[in-house]
């Protein structure tokens, strides 16, 4: 029970983390591969001021300030030097590395967990909870259901923040420049601004999910960003097939929040179930690849989608 | 009112490829005015267009819309000014919004796209009565995304989005070729409506010589790049539709000789 509590609250970090991925990559179509080195940015930021003795708000708030500061820089190499948005988002991942190392000082830092955000949620579950709680039947340390309460009140903030934001003037002109940026551009848009803080927005989510992880974890680490946008892209594309082709953008949301869930559910039980931790990434991979190709392929090798693609193409 | 000051575009300049798109065109629209542009493929109807909304970069020339040098201006800053339907049906509207979503965009065109809620004080029974009297049933769809509608309904809509804030200059690119004739025909009422009913001065390419001699007050003819034909008020109404064919054969015929013939055969106009 306390195990499935600790994987709901890595779920729930994930999740912010994959409404971040599902802005640049359902509203701009861009896998923006710049959260590999924002994410991290966000635990270093995070963990270095903690140590410089910051409280724990702030630290977070300047993770976040440092998340919207790589977006930004990703967003205008592509649009102002017209250069591919992957290419953009690799060459300030890669900076970003660097960047990361000079804030830590070192590849590693640890966090005191006493002066994390999470740390008075923990306190006040054990002032009312005490020691410990019965759920379900089972005995769980009320520090962890503090921690899995906290995560989740984040994530669906966050998830509701997204859905209002998407609805605003700003976001649907966002939402349209994704769509048909022709038509915006017409409608006296720039699609190059929207572009802009489109992907800042998408990286100060991302660096929060990654100071909150780090928070949660107790350190901070230079490698700790490898694989993160496979793992945000598999949570948005499970979190689509769990929803359906649906209209409404807060169900869109809920679904990328609990395709995280998910995500994060089935591998802990694979790992249970024996696999290697370190084959993780490779699983992450095929599954992202098998949800993306799965479907078209599946759909072109019914007979009769296959008979009516050749009689269009007659 | 806009006006063109020697405009100049060669794509490909210095290659086998060079194409002189636009040869120093001149042409001022009085404010209001409603002029449609014939011409050959590739005669620089497009590109005259497009040097116009600032989607493309010219070599050379001035444009000033009701007095404001516009020609540094990007496309999305000239947008605040001008209005535009393209010719792909689907092109002018952003398909996963809905109808409404559509309206409100283009209806705060060129003011900031603030945090404001877009949908907030919409103007929806407006709306809906703009869209009743299209005439296609779209007034109880509103909340649809646009990406279910048909390329008709679609290009009706794009229109009303173009001309919803009036702008000063409204550009129609052979906005009905790609629909098929019946809602070509509804369209074409609707721009009759609609420019009519508003003050931009308005700039329409076809290649329907119908189109050409029922609508607008002024007609252009463009051949490779420079202005072959500009007439008028009633000069203009006395083309028929099949003197237009003949003037379009013609041009058609020219596309063949050199300059120099093409100048002979155009005095025949004057
Ligand atoms: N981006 C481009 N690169 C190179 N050449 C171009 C480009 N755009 C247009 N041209 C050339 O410029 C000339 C004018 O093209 P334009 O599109 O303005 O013609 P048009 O009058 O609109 O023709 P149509 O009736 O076919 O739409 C053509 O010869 C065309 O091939
Ligand atoms: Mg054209």
């Amino acid at each position: 029970m306390s195990l499935l509590l600790a994987t709901l609250a890595i779920g729930f970090v994930f999740a912010v983390l994959t409404l971040g991925v599902f802005l640049s990559f359902r509203v701009y179509r861009i896998p923006d591969i710049t959260a590999d080195g924002s994410f991290p940015l966000g635990a270093a930021v995070t963990a270095r001021l903690l140590k410089e003795g910051w409280d724990p708000w702030s630290a977070t708030a300047a993770a976040i300030a440092a998340g919207i500061l790589a977006g930004m820089i990703t967003g205008s190499i592509h649009v102002r030097f017209k250069i591919n948005a992957i290419l953009s988002g690799i060459l300030v991942m890669t900076a970003l590395y660097s960047v990361n190392l000079r804030v830590m000082g070192a590849s590693n830092l640890p966090i005191d967990a006493s002066r994390t955000v999470f740390a008075p949620l923990e306190s006040l579950s054990g002032r009312i909870f005490g020691e410990s709680v019965q759920l379900f039947g089972r005995t769980v340390p009320s520090v962890d259901l503090g921690m899995f309460l906290g995560t989740a009140f984040a994530a669906v903030l966050v998830g509701v923040a997204l859905t209002w934001f998407l609805h605003t003037e700003l976001g649907s002109a966002m939402r349209a420049t994704g769509d048909n940026p022709r038509m915006v551009r017409a409608l006296a848009t720039s699609t190059d601004r929207m572009i802009i803080i489109g992907l800042a927005a998408s990286n100060a989510l991302i660096a929060c999910a990654g100071s909150l992880f780090a928070q949660m974890q107790s350190f901070a680490d230079a490698q700790m960003g490898i694989g993160v946008i496979v793992l945000g892209l598999a949570s948005v594309i499970l979190g689509q097939t769990l929803v359906g082709p649906v209209r409404s953008i807060g169900l869109a949301v809920a679904g990328a929040v609990m395709g995280a869930l998910l995500f994060r559910l089935l591998v802990a039980i694979a790992i249970r179930l024996g696999l290697d931790a370190n084959d993780l990434k490779l699983v992450t991979a095929v599954v992202v690849l098998v949800a993306i190709v799965g479907p078209t392929w599946l759909a072109a090798r019914r007979p009769r989608a296959r008979k009516e693609a050749a009689r269009a193409a007659a | 009112m806009l006006r063109l000051e020697s405009l100049e575009k060669t794509f490909n300049p210095g290659t086998e490829n060079e194409v002189r798109a636009l040869q120093q065109v001149s042409l001022d629209f009085p404010k209001g005015s409603f002029t449609v542009v014939i011409g050959t493929n590739g005669s620089g109807k497009s590109t005259l267009q497009g040097a116009i909304s600032g989607a493309l970069d010219l070599d050379g020339g001035r444009i000033t819309i009701d007095g404001v040098d516009v020609t540094r201006w990007p496309e999305h800053r000239r947008a605040r000014l001008v209005g535009r339907v393209f010719q792909d049906p689907f092109a002018g509207t952003a398909p996963d919004l809905t109808v409404a979503e559509n309206l409100a965009l283009a209806e705060k065109r060129g003011r900031p796209r603030t945090l404001a809620p877009l949908l907030r004080g919409a103007r929806r029974g407006a709306w809906r009565e703009l869209l009743g009297r299209i005439g296609l049933g779209l007034e109880h769809r509103l909340d649809d995304p646009i990406g279910l509608l048909s390329g008709g309904q679609r290009q009706s809509i794009t229109l009303l989005m173009a001309t919803l804030t009036e702008p000063s200059v409204l550009l129609l690119d052979e906005h009905t070729a790609a629909l098929d004739p019946r809602s070509a025909e509804l369209v074409i009422a609707l721009t009759r409506r609609l420019v009519e009913g508003c003050r931009s001065t308005t700039i329409m390419v076809t290649h329907s010589m119908r189109q050409a001699a029922t609508l607008g007050d002024r007609l252009i003819a463009m051949h490779r790049g420079g202005v072959y034909l500009d007439v008028a008020g009633r000069d203009k109404a006395t083309f028929s539709e099949r003197e237009l064919h003949g003037l379009f054969a013609q041009m058609r015929r020219d596309d063949r000789f050199d300059d120099e013939a093409v100048a002979l055969a155009r005095s025949q106009y004057r």
